[in-house]
């Protein structure tokens, strides 16, 4: 069901929002222990879900009372605890409330539980978590993508209406790609970052994942806005900046830059569905034109050595000190030391080094300085495209979901970001639309092409120019028949 | 080509202790990282290639400046210390407890 249904139902009194939750309970007792979507059921979900109705008996619901919510483990809920799934902060109870979450309580949302991710948000597959992987409902051989992928399958798997996921280079995108559902990425500042454990923070934004692109419209509503306690905020309105349609007679104008796809490693089954996608948004009414992006093949390279810099910093609070883990030593030093070496897992450690490599004074102009030059330079090239189209298209991922154990060595991994990272370097939204699904092959021969016979989802992205996400909202409902001409 | 004693020191810069076997696995895996985000110097300079400008709090690469507010109206003292220090891993009393620094 979804969001959209289940408030009309809530409101005529047709379903309460305890029956809503004890069908969410009731999944999550089926598969979560299969799937470890959930690191913590929160013990009060059936209060909340009281809670709720009392205010849509009293006729006071807003969009989101008494609605099914799941909410990543690197956002924080005061009281309750979050551990951004790392050994560092396995017992933290967060002293604050993050104002997206708070914006989500005020209407009286019935948080289930936090989600399973990547440690500090820090891979694209959940495989990074310290406390197991999350499998992949559609085929549990398989990763559910990440760092997200909690949030993701909490949502493919009816254990939740809606999620909260953060991304940083493809968090929230490329999981809901992996499980068939739908992940938007906001403008960069729309959504406070307040209470948000921070990754990257000139590129971390938290992002909505939903059933349906309305979903995850309604979720961002709530959450959006600017915010005194994120000074990189930013207000936007659905009804500014006036955007002029690029395209004929109102129509919009889609750009694909095909030279992207024609790199390496992208798969079959990938390119034959961005090309079918294409020609569905075309069969729609949408105008498509090739558009180039000369620098787009670099954007992978500025990511990952901006994001390592500021994971570098952003990871220095957590010293064994003030809160969380904290290994004895025979003095401060060595605290230092064995907490950080013994808390955080091997990713979290791998960024750490490599940021402080990229910072460090005889490599600064050769890696950083010119990364953000490339940011700048590639921010350009959007802008110019943006001049001639409404939105960008290209695939989430350059596979389906892959499986668990199959990536081993980090760069490998770090590829899978290739279409996803663009979209935080330059800061402009991107919304991840479930479009199909891989073909299954009879023969074992090509790798990930493999399927078994199981049906693995493919999505597509749209980017579209900064607050303009009521752009994507639009294509999105028309390519997933939520409103039609 | 990064040397296991290169990783041993960054290690340290970052405070964290790593193995031996984890260290020589880290050179190796950094070299193929770095190798790859290398390509970055490739990046085609044209006229909009903007010239990084050094400086705190003024405009940085890329022209983005910090937002900055007047510091006033504090929170009172107090509002948030108790949830703060029953996060404290180690104390005595409302005191934060240290190894010594010195």
């Amino acid at each position: 069901m979804t969001i959209k249904k289940a408030r009309e139902l809530l409101d005529k009194k047709e379903i309460s929002a305890k029956e809503l939750a004890e069908g969410a309970l009731l999944q999550i007792e089926k598969r979560n222990k299969e799937l470890n979507v959930f690191l913590e059921v929160y013990d009060d979900v059936l209060k909340q879900a009281e809670d709720a109705q009392k205010l849509i008996d009293s006729k006071k619901s807003s969009e989101l009372t008494g609605i099914p919510l799941a909410v990543k483990d690197n956002i924080l809920i005061k009281g309750r605890k979050a551990s951004a799934a790392s050994k560092i902060l396995e017992n933290y109870t967060a002293t604050y409330t993050a104002t997206a979450a708070q914006k989500l309580l005020d209407q009286s949302v019935v948080f289930m539980g936090r989600t399973n991710m990547d440690e500090f948000a820090m891979g694209g597959s959940t495989e990074n978590s310290a406390y197991g992987v999350t499998k992949n409902p559609h085929d549990t051989e398989r990763v559910a993508g990440g760092s997200s992928g909690g949030s993701a399958v909490a949502v493919a798997a009816d254990m939740a209406m809606g999620a909260l996921g953060s991304d940083t280079g493809g968090s929230v995108r490329e999981p809901a790609s992996f499980c068939g559902v739908v992940g938007l990425k906001p403008t960069y500042g729309s959504v406070s970052r307040y209470g948000l454990m921070a990754m990257g923070s000139s590129l971390d934004v938290i992002g909505p994942i939903g059933k349906t692109v309305s979903d995850v419209e309604i979720i961002f509503d709530a959450i959006k806005g600017k915010d005194k306690y994120d000074s990189t905020s930013i207000d936007i309105s659905p009804l500014s900046p006036s955007y002029i349609k690029r395209g004929k007679e109102g129509k919009m104008k889609i750009g694909v830059p095909y030279h992207i796809l024609d790199q390496k490693g992208i798969s079959d089954d990938v390119k034959k569905n961005t090309d079918e996608s294409i020609e569905k948004l075309k069969n729609l009414g949408f105008e498509i034109q090739e558009i180039k992006l000369p620098n787009i093949d670099k954007s992978l390279a500025v990511y990952y050595i901006v994001m390592p810099a500021e994971v570098s910093s952003n990871m220095a609070r957590y010293d064994g000190i003030k809160y969380g883990l904290s290994v004895p030593g025979k003095n401060l030093l060595e605290v230092y030391k064995k907490t950080r070496g013994e808390g955080f897992g091997k990713e979290v450690r791998r960024r750490i080094i490599l940021g402080t490599y990229v910072l460090s004074s005889g490599y600064y102009d050769a890696y950083y300085s010119k990364a953000m030059a490339a940011r700048k330079i590639i921010g350009l090239e959007f802008a110019e495209a943006f001049e001639k189209v409404d939105a960008i298209l290209t695939p989430t991922a350059p596979s389906p979901a892959f499986k668990i154990g199959e990536k081993s060595d980090p760069l490998e991994m770090y590829l899978a970001d290739i279409f996803t990272v663009t979209a935080n370097i330059v800061g402009v939204p991107a919304l991840s639309l479930p479009s199909g699904f891989a073909s299954p092959k009879p023969s074992a021969e090509a790798g990930f092409s493999e399927i078994n016979g199981k049906k693995l989802p493919l999505g597509i992205q749209l980017m579209s120019p900064h607050s303009s996400e009521n752009i994507l909202f639009e294509i999105g409902k028309y390519f997933l028949g939520e409103v039609s001409h | 080509m990064i040397s296991k004693e290169e990783i041993k020191k960054l290690a340290d810069l970052a405070r964290i202790e790593i193995g031996e076997e984890e260290q020589a696995k880290l050179a190796l895996e950094m070299d193929a990282i770095l190798d790859y985000v290398g390509q970055i110097s490739e990046i085609s300079e044209g006229s909009a290639f903007p010239s990084p400008e050094q400086g705190e709090g003024h405009a940085i690469v890329g022209g983005e400046v910090n937002i900055m507010r007047e510091d006033e109206n504090p929170t009172a003292s107090g509002t948030y210390s108790k949830e703060l220090i029953a996060e404290f891993p180690r104390k005595e009393g409302n005191y934060l407890k240290v190894k010594k620094i010195l």
